[in-house]
């Protein structure tokens, strides 16, 4: 009789585990047409032939300065920042045990653009030194709205408040650093406020991908950890999680995340809010959500430059279209939240 | 906790509103004393150049104190029909949906005079305040402070994003557009004010009048009804006065946040939460704070000077993050 419930138990799981690595292929083959398209679609339209040959070595007029230099770069940011993004709002959203406790909307990436903002405009820094004041500073804040929200009882609906509040602060000090800025600066620092893949340079690239590759590695590796987190504390310490420092990784890597791909390309809205809850819709609870959000947030970063890009007559920033399509989603979930009485 | 004395308060306030004046007339690129700043106001003289310093700084300081009072008031109304101790116009996405009209305004329909701009701004923030109410009072739990926190940022993030659509491809007009991100008291002129001046009467005495109806609904629907209070009409004619404030303030000063949240704290925590003290205080305290905030923009940014959008918010934000923590865990 108990061999018999094993073996269910058992044949169930491993339906659902096949059913995972299904719709994680799925997204994956998503996230390579979107590149692709990336690639073929611009100014002049390349064939697939083209661009494969032009990455494979070939040098062919005018095709490999467009796609080496301006859309390969620009894909690749898209494709690694929305890893970034992705794995880390999952990662938040699951610790707190709370959708909406994204690092976008309790403020640890306006922690991180602040500091981005202030070393590029007023200090005229640029490079590895950006993106390391953007990581201490998004650190920094993320520590801050933890201790403050620790003081009488700790709560997700406190941390989120206080969150916002620390925004708040910080949204003004940058738009008071743009208000002040050069005018021939604001194009640039306007990134700082929506998020932008335009004038994205190769240099960048080796930094955000070893960070990006490292620390989600690091996130998927103790996903199993946190799955039992999810669960509640005692029952985590009963399991013989180490809770206190499973935890501190996963927060210290998460905001390693956000913060080094805020420093390349800004604060790109509601992105690491929208792949963890679209992740567990697709994929199902139970299951790791960190990769296959990963892979939602590429779709969507790729996917929404692409329509900024070439859907109007001017091409818009990544972080606008993003804005506009997350947006109704928070307020559904709000209301949702309202319907389930709390 | 010990309630001030009202008449002890009410002295205070009035040598607070005197002090704020004086310091908003003396204070700024060039600093002129007290005593001048008192002999030019009384005997009328624009001759030497700090006397035509003062007067400039006359309309200024003026719409300072609308413009706090108004925005304390707001708040206060806001605060008392929602039932909500966060409300504020710049958490309900208020400031956000009057750029986001005026601006379309500029870019569509090149709009220069202020009654448009005030038009537009009071639309534009009437139509966000409702809909963020709204949002958050869906659904049986009613309005919480988190959901109203959470839809107002969620509706300012969206509208922010549409501004950016309508102003990037501008670049003309985001010089113009960049000081519509963060509010000032700079800008006022005797024109604008006399403009939103007619709107703001009309709020402040619709406030001033609904404030006996409001404490009967601060005792819950059916006690109020008890009473004699129409409730739907008393709530639409505040939530419309508290937007109207706020609204024609921000049509002249942009995004000024934060005041309408601290301002009736504050004095609830020293008057206790009657409506009849509340709203008259608040607009004196309003009025102080915004005054101040200027000031102390002025100095900090000295030579040239600090938005008095960015005080407040510096000021109020660590006073939302005070009443998150107070707050127990339930009442989220």
């Amino acid at each position: 009789m108990s061999d018999l419930m094993t073996t269910t138990l058992l044949m169930g799981f491993r339906r659902r585990r096949f059913r995972w690595a299904f719709l994680t292929s799925i997204l994956i083959l998503t996230v390579l047409v979107l590149s692709c398209m990336a690639l073929v679609l611009g100014n002049t339209i390349y064939p697939l032939s083209t661009v494969i040959s032009v990455i494979g070595g070939e040098s062919i007029q005018g095709a490999t300065f467009a796609i080496y230099t301006l859309r390969l770069p620009r894909m690749l940011t898209g494709l690694f920042v929305g890893l970034a993004f992705g794995i880390a709002g999952s990662t938040f959203q699951n610790l707190l045990r709370n959708p909406l406790a994204s690092p976008d909307i309790i403020g640890i990436t306006s922690g991180s653009s602040i500091a981005a903002v202030f070393c590029i405009l007023i200090l005229g820094l640029s490079g590895p030194l950006v993106s390391i004041a953007a990581v201490i500073s998004g650190l920094l804040v993320a520590l801050i709205i933890y201790l403050l929200s620790r003081s009488g009882g700790f709560s997700g609906g406190k941390l989120i408040l206080i969150g916002i509040g620390i925004q708040a602060m910080i949204q003004s000090a940058i738009s008071y650093l743009i208000l002040r800025s050069n005018q021939n600066d604001i194009p640039s620092a306007l990134r700082w406020l929506s998020g932008s893949l335009n004038g994205v340079r190769l240099s960048a690239l080796p930094g955000l991908v070893s960070v990006v590759l490292i620390f989600s590695s690091l996130i998927i590796l103790l996903g199993r950890h946190l799955r039992i987190l999810e669960l509640g504390e005692q029952a985590a310490t009963s399991l013989g999680v180490r809770t206190d420092l499973i935890r501190l990784l996963l927060v210290l890597s998460g905001v390693f995340l956000i913060a080094y791909a805020t420093a390349v390309t800004g604060p790109i809205a509601f992105v690491s809010f929208l792949s963890g809850p679209i992740a567990k819709k697709w994929v199902g609870s139970g299951l790791p959500t960190e990769f296959p959000a990963g892979l939602i947030g590429a779709i969507l970063v790729i996917g929404s430059d692409l329509i900024g890009q070439y859907a109007f007559s001017t091409r818009l920033p990544v972080g606008v279209i993003t804005g506009i399509l997350g947006s109704p989603y928070l307020l559904y979930l709000i209301i949702r939240m309202n319907r389930q009485g709390g | 906790m010990k309630k001030i004395n009202p008449l002890l308060l009410i002295v205070l306030s009035i040598i607070g509103l005197s002090i704020s004046i004086l310091a908003s007339l003396a204070f700024g690129a060039r600093h002129i004393g007290f005593l001048e700043v008192i002999q030019t106001l009384m005997y009328n003289q624009g001759e030497t150049l700090n006397q035509i310093v003062v007067h400039e700084r006359i309309p200024r300081t003026l719409f300072g104190i609308v413009a706090g009072a108004s925005l304390g008031i707001s708040g206060a109304l806001m605060q008392a029909i929602t039932r909500n101790p966060i409300a504020d116009p710049s958490i309900l996405g208020v400031n956000t949906g009057a750029s986001l009209f005026v601006v379309a305004g500029i870019a569509f329909f090149n709009i220069g005079r202020p009654i448009e701009y005030i038009g537009l701004a009071l639309l534009g923030s009437s139509i966000v305040a409702l809909f963020v109410f709204g949002i958050s009072s869906l659904g049986r739990s009613g309005s919480t402070p988190i959901k109203l926190a959470l839809a107002g940022a969620a509706t300012s993030a969206a509208l922010s994003s549409i501004i950016s659509a309508i102003v990037l491809p501008r670049t003309d007009s985001m010089t113009n557009f960049r000081f519509w991100q963060v509010g000032s008291i700079s800008g006022a002129t005797w024109e604008g004010m006399l403009t939103v001046l007619p709107f703001l009467l009309i709020g402040l005495l619709i406030g001033l009048f609904s404030s006996p109806t409001l404490d009967a609904l601060a005792l819950g629907d059916e006690l109020a009804i008890g009473l004699g209070v129409r409730t739907g009409i008393v709530r639409l004619l505040s939530t419309g006065a508290g937007v109207i404030l706020c609204g024609a303030t921000t049509a002249i000063a942009g995004p000024i946040g934060f005041v309408g949240l601290m301002v009736p704290h504050s004095v609830r925590l020293l008057l206790g939460p009657s409506m009849k003290r509340l709203i008259p205080m608040s607009a004196v305290f309003g009025a102080i704070l915004l005054l101040f905030a200027d000031v102390i923009g002025r100095l900090i940014g000295s030579p040239s000077e600090l938005e008095s959008g960015i005080v407040t918010a510096f000021i109020g934000a660590p006073i939302l993050i005070l009443i998150a923590m107070k707050a127990k865990v339930k009442s989220l």
